[in-house]
């Protein structure tokens, strides 16, 4: 008889068990479904808040105050020396009299005030920005060892404060999936291992008949590829409504109003794929760990 | 073929189940292996199908060393057998056909080999108008006529029989007893594992007796002598 690989049963049989295992297959989906939704939650989360650090990022600039006792000449002699520090992405020089400017503009309603200030109340400035805000107390203590600087004005607490909330988030986040993704392979290989139980029978005749152990495990491994295939597609538009609030909620409230989200649209390539990766990754191992104690026969 | 040469089995448990067993069964021979419940029976054929291996001695199987087997070696030494449970083992929710399809497409047989060499096999066993009966629909006679086409349904050279009338009526029994000859007739190797008495005297066969996990008689046209075994 013919020995060849039958891809086309194997599909087939892996089909036909879900349909026969009905209340294990929805068992299963629904598993990784809440798991795939915690999972993406949290690392959306994590993304978010290293989008907002970026911005952060781009937004946070420090200003470096030039020595009253040097002259503007002197102040833009400075440029390549501040520039070659390290963190420092972009540095601008404003005059004391664009400083000025800028100021009154500011605060022209308080007209009585800016009349009285002379041309030269402010310093000429720098302002900088920092390619990394982690590193951004390092970067002012560096700006101030310059000489000719007289003073660096730097939001570090703000910065730090991100950074941690980030940092704590990530972590959090990592630890979550990694023990997410256990008891997620523990529930599918448990739940496929109950639809195996029903099936000891079967699987014993066919290793009588001559069935070799990667016969009887294919229809398997394709039932637990379709379960996480499934559960991922089914996550994936779970995971789109459930973002969709939360990204309604954080407009809504001012509290949050920090914060920028990304478009879920703009990253739902990403998603579907980590989601169908990790959907069949957990249908297909948890398959594998599910029957190979039925195959000692 | 089988070759027993002094093989010894002990479980993990210690129980000793066989206690140096030397048999030998040759291509077309129709022998009973008779004995008492514990005598060694379940053992040797659970020896044959390789399900457990010997603790000490030989074991030979149509041309495969049982001793030092592969694993990858096993389904192909089972595709020589075909074997038959007195509890009849089949699928409920497969029909009679889909039972034997499904036998058949374990070892990788195609379609076409399917429709080739069912109905043949169910003719043979006197059921080729109930191919489409689920084994709930059939009665206990019927159910194993099906099991014994599932284990032809694969050309084995050896059938092996546990008890396989333990769960019909003497008419029935008689019916599968005589099956199982005519299958012998037409070359296959036929082993039946058997507590009956009656049956086992209705044919002048080969008879070996096991008793206390050794081979007590062993004779061509013998008889299930109650007071041997």
């Amino acid at each position: 008889m013919s020995r060849k690989f039958n891809a086309g049963y194997y599909v087939s049989e892996g089909f036909h068990s879900i349909f026969t295992h009905g209340f294990m297959s929805f068992a299963a989906v629904c598993m990784i479904v809440a798991c795939l939704i915690i999972m993406g939650s949290f690392t959306l989360l994590a993304v978010n808040l290293d989008n907002t650090l970026g911005d952060l990022e781009n937004e946070n600039e420090m200003l470096v105050y030039i020595d009253d006792a040097l002259t503007q000449d002197q102040a833009r002699a400075l440029q390549p020396i501040l520039s070659q520090i390290e963190n420092v992405a972009s540095l601008t020089f404003v005059t004391k009299q664009a400083a000025l400017a800028d100021f009154k503009a500011r605060h022209s309603n308080d007209i009585s005030v800016m009349d009285d200030l002379p041309d030269d109340a402010l310093r000429d400035r720098y302002r900088v920005h920092v390619v990394d805000i982690e590193k951004m107390a390092q970067t002012k203590a560096a700006l101030e060892q310059v000489p000719g600087v007289g003073d660096v004005q730097a939001a570090t607490e703000i910065a730090d404060g991100f950074v941690m909330v980030r940092n704590i988030a990530t972590a959090v986040a990592m630890v979550l999936i990694g023990i997410l993704m256990v008891v997620s392979l523990f529930i599918i290989a448990n739940t496929i291992k109950l639809a195996t139980f029903y099936r000891r029978e079967e699987i014993a005749i066919m290793k009588m008949c001559g069935a070799t152990d990667g016969f009887i495990e294919w229809p398997f491994v394709v039932e637990g590829m379709l379960l996480g295939l499934t559960g991922a597609l089914i996550a994936f538009l779970g995971q789109w409504g459930l973002y969709q609030m939360v990204a309604k909620f954080a407009v809504q409230g001012n509290g949050l109003s920090l914060v920028h989200m990304i478009s879920y649209g703009s990253m739902a390539p990403t998603i579907l794929a980590v989601f169908c990766g990790v959907g069949v990754f957990i249908g297909v191992i948890g398959s594998l760990f599910a029957i190979r104690k039925f195959l000692q026969v | 073929m089988i070759r027993f040469i002094d093989v010894f089995k002990e479980y993990d448990n210690g129980t000793k189940a066989l206690k140096g067993v030397n048999v030998r069964i040759d291509d077309g021979e129709f022998v009973f292996l008779v004995g008492p419940s514990g005598s060694g029976k379940s053992t040797l054929i659970k020896l044959i199908t390789a399900e457990i291996a010997p603790t000490d001695g030989r074991v030979m199987v149509n041309g495969f060393n049982l001793n030092n087997i592969t694993p990858r070696q096993v389904p192909r030494m089972r595709r020589t057998l075909g074997v038959i449970f007195q509890d009849f083992r089949l699928i409920e929710k497969k029909s009679v056909y889909d039972n034997l399809a499904f036998a058949m497409r374990a070892i990788g047989a195609s379609n076409r080999e399917l429709r080739r060499r069912i109905p043949y096999v169910l003719q043979l066993v006197g059921l080729d108008q109930k191919g489409d009966r689920f084994p709930g629909q059939l009665s206990g006679g019927e159910q194993q006529r099906v099991a014994i086409a599932r284990a032809l349904v694969n050309n084995p050279s050896m059938i092996i029989a546990d008890e396989p009338t333990g769960n019909l009526d003497p008419q029935r029994s008689l019916e599968i007893m005589m099956l199982l000859e005519r299958i012998n007739e037409l070359g296959t190797t036929v082993l039946v594992v058997t507590h009956e008495k009656n049956l086992v005297n209705r044919f002048t066969k080969r008879v070996v007796a096991i008793e206390n996990g050794r081979i007590i008689s062993d004779e061509t046209g013998g008889y299930y002598n109650v007071e041997k075994v």
